[in-house]
């Protein structure tokens, strides 16, 4: 609920950068290992969505993987989840790149 | 259509780097404790304030849905402690802990304990602007909680096993919990410890010590607005 919140936040603060005053769609962007639920953000959405300028938008989730360095076999993996092994050797030791981002990527607006 | 790319946790993040700076500036080491309700957070706390007082100054920021009865346990040791209630909210977020150090007094040189909320889930994605997550762990919950709950392993610098006097009670292996903790977080540091017994309690009080120590050194002198006149 409060990661919809953040996201309308971003929205107003969009709003008045981009000038623009209605938002009709949004793509966001969620990494594997961000702390947060893709069903959970579109069931929420519209609720928190009511009474601003995002009211009735359509939300559109792209998950997508995480990236980590693996000290065992020194290459660039994709991870899933955290405690997964690496997909190459199955080594525990992987060094978190990238994946926790939650990223509102476009907008259709008026 | 228009292109945006910003991440919708950028409020909270504003918020906690303007935290962080406080922090610095004021050198105060700040601990977020996150942990499933009932672990021994609150009791740990105590324990904690009670060995370390008179070294430096410590408070606390307290949070919980309703009641302000942790507070008044960490208020009974003489350590200032502000009370957040988050209502519905499972978490604590940054722009909360900013208000409520207007509620303690300085801390400067110090040590600064915020209690979030007893969840294993939410608090791991919100920055409160602290030096470490110290995630707690007792040893009646299972071993296998650092894999069901990752995300709050993951984010944490240090895992504390607390009741470890019921240890001889309970077919808790601390090998297997530290196991599955390094599993999600490699090289995480890990101490068991019973806030009741006081038993490990030492090693946790030398960390806190170190952590003071080193973040004091940041502290920018106050500045007397009487000086020199």
């Amino acid at each position: 609920m409060s990661l919809c919140e953040g996201l309308v936040q971003t929205l107003e603060s969009q709003a008045a950068a981009q000038h623009f005053s209605k938002v009709h769609k949004v793509w966001l962007e969620i990494g594997a290992l961000a702390t947060i639920e893709p069903e959970a953000m579109k069931f929420n959405f519209p609720i928190v969505a009511r009474g601003t300028l995002a009211e009735g938008a359509e939300l559109v989730t792209e998950l997508v993987d995480g990236e980590a360095w693996c000290l065992q076999c020194s290459t660039r993996v994709a991870v899933r989840r955290h405690g997964d092994g690496c997909p190459n050797c199955g080594s525990y030791q992987l060094q978190i790149l990238e994946g926790q981002q939650m990223r509102v990527k476009q907008l259709e607006v008026s | 259509m228009v292109q945006v790319e910003q991440d919708i946790m950028s409020a909270n993040q504003r918020h906690a780097d303007v935290n962080r700076r406080v922090f610095a500036g004021r050198g105060i080491f700040v601990i977020n404790l996150v942990s499933s309700p009932g672990s021994g957070k609150t009791t740990l706390l105590v324990k904690t304030i009670e060995a370390l007082k008179g070294e430096f100054p410590i408070g606390v920021i307290e949070g919980d849905q309703q009641t302000g009865l942790d507070a008044d346990r960490i208020a009974a040791t003489g350590a200032p402690a502000y009370q957040i209630n988050t209502g519905k909210g499972c978490h604590l977020d940054a722009h909360g802990v900013g208000h409520a150090l207007e509620h303690l007094p300085d801390l400067r040189g110090g040590l600064l304990f915020i209690e979030n909320v007893g969840n294993l889930v939410c608090p791991a994605g919100f920055d409160l602007g602290e030096a470490h997550k110290v995630v707690v762990l007792s040893t009646t919950e299972g071993e296998d909680k650092p894999l069901k709950y990752p995300d709050m392993f993951y984010a944490s610098d240090l895992m504390l096993l607390n009741k470890a006097d019921l240890l001889p009670y309970l077919d808790f292996s601390v090998e297997t919990a530290q196991g599955f903790a390094r599993q999600v977080h490699p090289g995480m540091e890990c101490l068991t410890l019973s806030a009741r017994s006081g038993e490990g309690m030492e090693a946790w009080l030398e960390w806190l010590r170190q952590g003071v120590t080193a973040a004091s050194a940041t502290a920018k002198p106050k500045v007397l607005l009487s000086e020199g006149t």
